[in-house]
């Protein structure tokens, strides 16, 4: 850590720094990210940081939820919770105790549009972990045991997410916005669907889950790039490839207005949306640019301005850009004591149509620049960060020369860029509000 | 988002310095008693800056529960200087982020930069160690600031009120039975004055220890420190030792029914030192107990016969929050499964407990846990933010350098009789308070209401 700086980590943080004006000395490249091809031909991208004996690995699979067939709905996210209980000649203990000796971290996890492996491995153990792992994504065992108790933390947890008005809340709006699709219904499937699931209905989705045709590599660490090429082909070399299905976009459906659901709870929790861009939208940096002053800068943004800082409504007020697979969002929370969130609501609603008619001053653009420009290099300051980031980076397709372009797109964007996002984008008409728990003044909805 | 009450969780393990690549820290203390730690870490150059003040909401004055929390929000409102908000706009337009957090030992505020910004967040830092104004509007809104977090987090959530509950039956007679948000009624009746009052008497160089981990140069950061927080005169007030525990000689029962409990749970405290309060060894022999207890899923005592061979626990943990200035909590944790009652889990939990008391951890069981806590210590090394936070919570609760640093060594040298000894000292019946939450029964409370008798819940 003391004796050896890791080019790459420099260079990425470096390049940023100097862009927003703070460090200047620039010394290296963004050739240390290192866009590589395993020996078994598949992609993946590296940096080498040798100062702490630790390698992360993190690997995206697209499809998630959308993978899904028709009444299995959960159970890509019942495998996540499967694959480290058992494999090969190890059953659950088996596993855990191995991987506790190994001082290895593997965790799984699913979403509504991907499949994330992230593992955390020492250097010395590496190879012993990473067949470890790799036993765990080409041989899991679905044993009867572990998939009950499995079946029945999900379960417990879907119950649970019906008490909680804000998951409430976000499961509703989510139903409201794209019903009948996979994104409209909670992406841990439902207590009846998830009871049903069975080791068979794992193993068959396993190859549209797992498809190494449409996974994304990262790793980052003490490794070299020879070496990184062996684990990319050990960990993905013997899952079977298929053709990754183009997915459509889903066109959202909630309409502008209120709904609430009674719950008897001190504080009612609101949740609000529309449709918002894509990722891949040319206006997606300008809008983020945006959004920093309308909900998403903290302090510094109008809606914590004027609902906590003036009026103490809420602890937490935001807004931010929800760009989905198949769906873009604008989308955002605040939750007040019951007698006061129908004041909250409002004040958000307001703002909202200010920004779309105003825009922002060149004030509160420059400020925004220098913030979002400023922090990008702490989104860069540790292996698991940064692994994460090549494989989100990787997925929305945005290049590898993103990271060190991405200051000077910010930089780009004008007060007129401001004004037509906001304009275009912003409806406060169009907000799909769902409220939980006990509000005062929100009978008439809609 | 920002200003949160911290209260750690994962407690079991904190993270410290590990041999094996031993991360260079420096130390200085100003002439005014301030103390410093600059932890290098030169992979980015960044820094991550932090005060951290000696003093937290088990040092507050009677019936004035939370306002060392309400201060710390205070913090953000101005000085003369930097006034209405001043502070957390420069921050930002330095595109750095920022956050304070309070428990029950300490408040500290921190911001992470580009390292060249170090010097501006020191001038922002030390001008409001004395300099805040306050107006009395400021004061009441930001009460219903910390009101409505406290509805987040507590009113909402029927599994926070009842560790609230918990905590506070634990403890008989020391204040970390008060919540760190404190109490509705209490937050309710603070003012301006009392947080002012507060700030006063605590906040003062001796009694903040400066951590400042990153890309720097330790005689740099030690100038710095002299020019920024050198002048600030020292107060001399240090808090007070708190009232302590007085023996435990009835084991208690908290019992917590509300309609949103989806899934019942048994959670038992027990009172026992801490890192700091125990004997030397005491506190990695308790983390080692947590860790081959409860630590590592179904691996642990409990996760094994709970999960495992009985199938009658969902989940199954135990958990140590060592790093605390005085003795402090030992927990386990067990969910049943449908169809088993929470009577018939307890007893399985206690059936673990009397094994391990007798048999003591297998040689096997006792490698494997401290592999994985000094592991953590390797990985912990990959955050920055990690590194500062351990060394400033681990100080400012009164452990040395050395003990933080000794921290692996601790660890490696328990032993299997040690744990033993510990779990049949300190797992003992009267130490402890043992809850059970769960669903109202409906049928019940339909009946009570008939008969017009009230329902607790």
């Amino acid at each position: 850590m003391v004796r050896f700086c890791s080019a790459a980590r420099f260079a990425v943080a470096l390049i940023l720094l100097a862009a927003a004006g703070a460090a200047t000395n620039a010394r290296a490249d963004m050739a240390d990210i290192v866009e590589a091809v395993s020996p078994g031909g598949v992609p993946f991208w590296l940096v080498e940081e040798h100062s702490i004996p630790i390698v992360a690995v993190e690997i995206g699979f697209e499809g998630g939820v959308s993978v899904e067939p028709e009444g299995k709905e959960g159970v890509v996210n019942l495998l996540s919770g499967m694959l480290e209980e058992g494999a090969g000649d190890l059953d659950a203990t088996g596993f855990a105790r191995r991987r506790d000796e190994l001082a290895a971290r593997f965790g799984y996890s699913s979403g509504r549009d991907a499949f994330n492996v992230s593992a955390a491995m020492l250097t010395r153990n590496l190879d012993e972990s990473v067949e470890l792992l790799r036993l765990s994504l080409t041989e899991p065992r679905f044993d009867a045991a572990p998939l009950t108790r499995v079946k029945a933390q999900v379960v417990a947890g879907l119950k649970q997410r019906e008490t909680d008005p804000g998951d409430v809340a976000s499961d509703l709006w989510f139903a409201n916005a794209f019903p009948g699709t996979p994104y409209g219904r909670n992406p841990d499937g439902t207590v009846e669907s998830v009871s049903a699931l069975t080791a068979d209905d794992l193993r068959a989705v396993m190859p549209a889950a797992l498809n190494p045709s449409a996974a994304f590599v990262g790793i980052v660490g003490d490794i070299d790039q020879e070496a990184a090429g062996a684990v990319v082909d050990r960990l993905l070399g013997d899952l079977p490839k298929s053709a990754a299905p183009a997915l459509d976009v889903f066109e959202l459906q909630a309409k502008g207005g209120v709904e609430v659901v009674r719950m008897e709870v001190p504080q009612s929790v609101a949740v609000f949306g529309h449709a918002g861009p894509l990722r891949a939208d040319p206006d997606f940096i300008p809008a983020y640019v945006m959004n920093y002053t309308l909900g998403g800068g903290g302090f510094e943004s109008r809606l914590t301005d004027e609902v906590r800082e003036k009026e103490g409504l809420a602890y937490y007020v935001g807004s931010y850009l929800y760009p989905m697979d198949r769906a873009g969002l604008y989308f955002g929370q605040v939750a007040s004591a019951n007698d006061r969130i129908a004041r909250s609501i409002s004040l958000v609603r307001a703002e909202w149509a200010r920004m779309a008619e105003e825009g922002v001053t060149p004030e509160e653009l420059e400020a925004a620049k220098k913030y979002l420009t400023g922090a990008y290099a702490l989104r860069f300051d540790s292996n698991a960060k940064i692994a994460s980031a090549l494989v989100g980076i990787q997925m929305e397709d945005l290049g590898v020369n993103y990271i060190r372009d991405r200051n000077s797109m910010v930089e780009a964007v004008t007060i007129e860029d401001v004004k037509r996002v906001a304009k275009r984008m912003l409806d406060a008409d169009a907000l799909h509000i769902v409220v939980v728990g006990d509000p005062e003044g929100l009978e008439a909805a809609n | 988002m920002i200003r949160f009450s911290f209260i750690s969780l994962a407690a079991v393990i904190f993270a410290a310095a590990p041999a094996s690549a031993e991360p260079k820290v420096t130390t200085f203390t100003l002439d005014n008693g301030m103390r410093g730690v600059v932890i290098e870490d030169h992979r980015a150059p960044v820094a991550t800056h932090m005060v951290w003040y000696r003093v937290g909401a088990a040092d507050e004055p009677p019936s004035e529960t939370g306002v060392a929390h309400y201060l710390e929000h205070l913090l953000f409102k101005g000085t003369e200087k930097y006034p209405d908000g001043a502070f957390s706009r420069i921050v930002a337009e330095n595109g750095g982020q920022q956050n304070a957090f309070t428990s029950d030992d300490y408040t500290a505020y921190f911001q992470r930069v580009a390292v060249d910004r170090l010097d501006l967040m020191m001038d922002l830092e030390a001008d409001r160690m004395t300099g805040i104004t306050l107006t009395d509007e400021d004061a009441a809104t930001e009460r219903d600031v910390v009101l409505e977090e406290r509805n987040m987090r507590t009113e909402n959530d029927p599994g926070s009120r009842f560790r609230e509950q918990l905590t506070s039956s634990l403890f008989l007679n020391h204040p970390y039975g008060d919540p760190v948000i404190g109490w509705r009624s209490e937050i309710l009746a603070l003012g301006r004055e009392n947080a002012l009052s507060f700030y006063r008497r605590f906040y003062s160089p001796d009694n903040a220890t400066l951590v400042v981990a990153g890309d720097v140069d330790p005689a740099e950061v030690e100038e710095m420190a002299r020019r920024h927080y050198g002048p600030i005169p020292p107060s001399g007030a240090h808090p007070a030792e708190r009232p302590q525990e007085p023996p435990h000689v009835a084991a208690r029962r908290v019992e917590m029914e509300d309609p949103r409990v989806a899934q019942p749970y048994m959670m038992r405290f027990y009172l026992v030192p801490s890192v700091r309060s125990g004997a030397d060894g005491e506190g990695a022999t308790l983390s080692v107990l947590a860790q081959i207890l409860g630590g590592g899923g179904v691996t642990s005592r409990l996760g094994e016969r709970l999960q495992i061979e009985k199938e009658m626990a969902l989940g199954a943990s135990a958990f140590y929050w060592g790093v605390s200035r005085d003795d402090n909590i030992f927990g386990v944790y067990a969910a049943p499964v449908d169809g088993v009652g929470l009577a018939q889990i307890e007893a399985e939990v206690d059936a673990v407990l009397a094994r391990l008391i007798e048999e003591g951890p297998t040689d096997d069981e006792l490698a494997r846990a401290k592999t994985v806590i000094i592991a953590d210590e390797i990985y912990s090394q990959d955050s920055q933010s990690r590194m500062a936070n351990s060394y400033g919570a681990g100080l400012s609760v009164g452990l040395t350098l050395e003990q933080i640093q000794g921290w692996e060594d601790a660890i490696d040298a328990v032993t299997a009789e040690e744990v033993r000894s510990a779990a049949e000292a300190y797992l003992r019946p009267e130490r402890s308070t043992t809850g059970w939450l769960r669903k109202t029964d409906s049928e019940k409370a339909a009946k009570a209401a008939e008969s017009g008798e009230e329902i607790k819940g």
